[in-house]
């Protein structure tokens, strides 16, 4: 009996102890787990009201195909947010670095030059907005709505209004690569979605410049005051946001082979709200690089399942600005209880 | 004589306020020197240029270890061993301990990237070793945010002491702790003298800062009202002349004060 008892103890020790190193790890990773949820749950909510559409695998290839142009974008806004920024130019700047492209291809000739003009481009508008942040001193907020209007009306003066071609583009390696689709089915774009998001998950969880996006965002005095050069690291962040929006806009007019002016119009509320869906706290300090992958693609099913369930396109603004709302509320009564 | 770290003719105005004027200061190394003022005598600002934040106005020089020092950063003043902990402790709440313990110094591996699993590990050890958390509900993981005020006063003074530090700077380290986690933080003191570093020790309560001095020195209003050896008077000696700098903003109409601060004056 004695030497029963004794087997047992030791047993449950260890069966607590693995207990709570589940319930640790639960509750460091809840708000991913949550995500996770969050989408499955979603997911059912479509599947049973429109099971036709979601049941079809056109559908997902749809939502591949589609949700990387904003998921590119949203994935290093990311890293604005958790800095305790705001960038609201990107849709502009999508529109900005196809302009390079117009200007440069028309000029040369080549759609690798145009390309390279098209980045470059984004990255010296994503430099500017941190330097306007971080040099002058503006809030972000009111520096990128500023910016947002003064790139618009540059392309549109630019441009004269008018859109460009891009058929020459299917000739080069430049449309596989980015919008072909793997194996006849994955769209690359997808591919590439998935390549951004591991980079900058390591950029933001593995390297000194990431840990210095948290501190920084966490409270910006005490990272200044331990030497971490806040001022890089936020006009770095603002740099990549621009780069990825260029790099979007560019993917989004290689898909419909046609270049808008108006290009990045009707981008901004899903981006956002998967940033906050993702739980990434518009206080800076917090977020994750998995939360805002994961939410990207919930929008993209909202979207499609808003149209799967015969409401109007009209209603899709309705539920991106709730999603904002809710997600930000949730996160400010987090916040406080923890308090 | 041998000096760690030496002020001369320092002094500071942020737009229009004169927060330091013509300030001379020096620290022995392996000494340990109390610095007391009142509120806005420019104790903060004094000690922020001496960890690079804060840059003198032109006029002013800084000597550390007998080298000039121009233009000295946080990084520069780090990489000479002066180390801070600061009056609102420098922490960022939401982010885990360990990530706290090397704000702004992450160690990194030969390809660039953090070295999580070692910075965690050192952060296990100086918990068992320096800060005394016993607690099991501490971990590296956890964020700071929900610490007690010792608890973040420990992450703080540790953070200096791994980095081996040898001037450590305590700006008002005792504000909001408990009765025995300030003796904790005194007794920290005494370890700094030890183990031959140098300790800026700066506190509103001289009852905290007498007993663990070799030298204190008065600021007043953004200039230096006084210095004296611990030797040179007794604790009630200092508190009246404390009151009288804070009435009169001058010690020299008190006798012998005039001659002690002239006299170490002479020395710098």
């Amino acid at each position: 009996m004695s030497s029963n008892a004794e087997r047992t103890t030791p047993r449950l020790k260890s069966d607590s102890v693995k207990i709570s190193g589940f319930a640790k790890a639960l509750r460091t990773y809840s708000l991913q787990i949550g995500i996770v949820f969050v989408a499955i749950f979603i997911w059912f909510l479509f599947l049973l009201g429109s099971p036709r559409t979601f049941l079809a695998g056109n559908i997902y290839v749809s939502f591949m195909s589609t949700t990387p142009f904003f998921a590119l974008i949203a994935l290093p806004l990311t890293l604005i947010i958790i800095i305790g920024e705001m960038d609201l130019s990107f849709p502009s700047t999508m529109a900005l670095g196809m302009m390079a492209f117009d200007v440069v291809f028309v000029g040369t000739g080549s759609v690798i030059l145009g390309f390279i003009a098209c980045l470059v481009a984004g990255a010296v508008v994503g430099y500017l907005n941190g330097i306007i942040v971080v040099k002058i001193g503006i809030p972000s907020l009111v520096a990128t709505i500023g910016t947002q209007f003064l790139w618009r009306g540059v392309v549109m003066v630019v441009t004269n209004g008018q859109g460009l071609g891009m058929t020459k583009v299917q000739d080069t390696f430049l449309y596989p690569l980015f919008v072909g689709r793997i194996g006849g089915v994955v769209p690359a774009q997808f591919a590439w979605t998935i390549a951004v998001g591991i980079a900058l998950w390591i950029l933001l969880n593995r390297t000194r410049f990431g840990a210095h996006v948290y501190l920084t965002g966490d409270n910006i005095e005490s990272a200044r005051l331990m030497g971490v050069n806040v001022n890089r690291t936020k006009i770095l962040s603002f740099t990549i946001v621009g780069v990825a929006a260029a790099f979007a806009g560019f993917v989004v007019s290689e898909e419909v082979l046609f270049f808008w002016p108006t290009l990045g119009d009707g981008y901004m509320m899903n981006t956002l709200a998967a940033v906050f869906l993702g739980g990434t706290s518009a206080y800076g300090g917090t977020g994750t690089i998995f939360g805002t992958f994961v939410a990207c693609f919930i929008i993209g099913a909202i979207n499609a399942g808003i149209v799967a369930a015969g409401l109007t396109g009209f209603w899709t603004s309705v539920i991106y600005g709730l999603i904002i709302v809710i997600s930000v509320s949730l996160q400010a009564m987090l916040n406080k209880r923890i308090k | 004589m041998d000096y760690f770290l030496q002020m001369k003719n320092v002094s500071k105005t942020f737009g229009e306020v004169s927060a330091l004027h013509d300030v001379n200061f020096e620290i022995g190394t392996n000494e340990i020197v109390g610095l007391l003022g009142d509120n806005g005598a420019g104790k903060s600002t004094m000690v922020k240029i001496m960890t690079g934040y804060h840059h003198p106005d032109p006029g002013g020089e800084l000597y550390v270890k007998g080298k000039k020092s121009n233009h000295l950063t946080v990084p520069e003043a780090r990489k000479q061993g002066i180390e801070i902990v600061y009056q609102e402790r420098a922490l960022a709440d939401k982010q885990s301990l360990w990530r706290n313990i090397f704000l702004g110094r992450e160690l990194s591996n030969k390809w660039g990237f953090l070295d999580i699993k070692k910075m965690r590990g050192e952060t296990l050890k100086l918990m068992d070793t320096v800060m005394g958390f016993t607690s099991s509900a501490i971990t590296p993981d956890s964020a700071v945010k929900t610490f007690s005020g010792g608890e973040r006063q420990g992450v703080a003074i540790t953070r200096a002491l791994y980095f081996m530090a040898e001037l450590i700077i305590l700006d008002e380290p005792t504000m909001g702790l408990s009765l025995s986690e300030t003796k904790k933080c005194l007794d920290f003191v005494n370890q700094i003298k030890c183990e031959g570093k140098s300790c800026i020790f700066i506190d509103h309560n001289i009852f905290h800062v007498y007993p663990i001095c070799d030298r204190i020195v008065v600021l007043d209003r953004g200039t230096i009202a006084g210095q004296y050896m611990k030797d040179e008077l007794t604790l009630p000696e200092l508190i009246d002349k404390l009151y009288l700098v804070a009435h009169t903003g001058s010690l020299t109409d008190k006798n012998g004060c005039a001659e002690d601060a002239g006299k170490d004056g002479g020395n710098t």
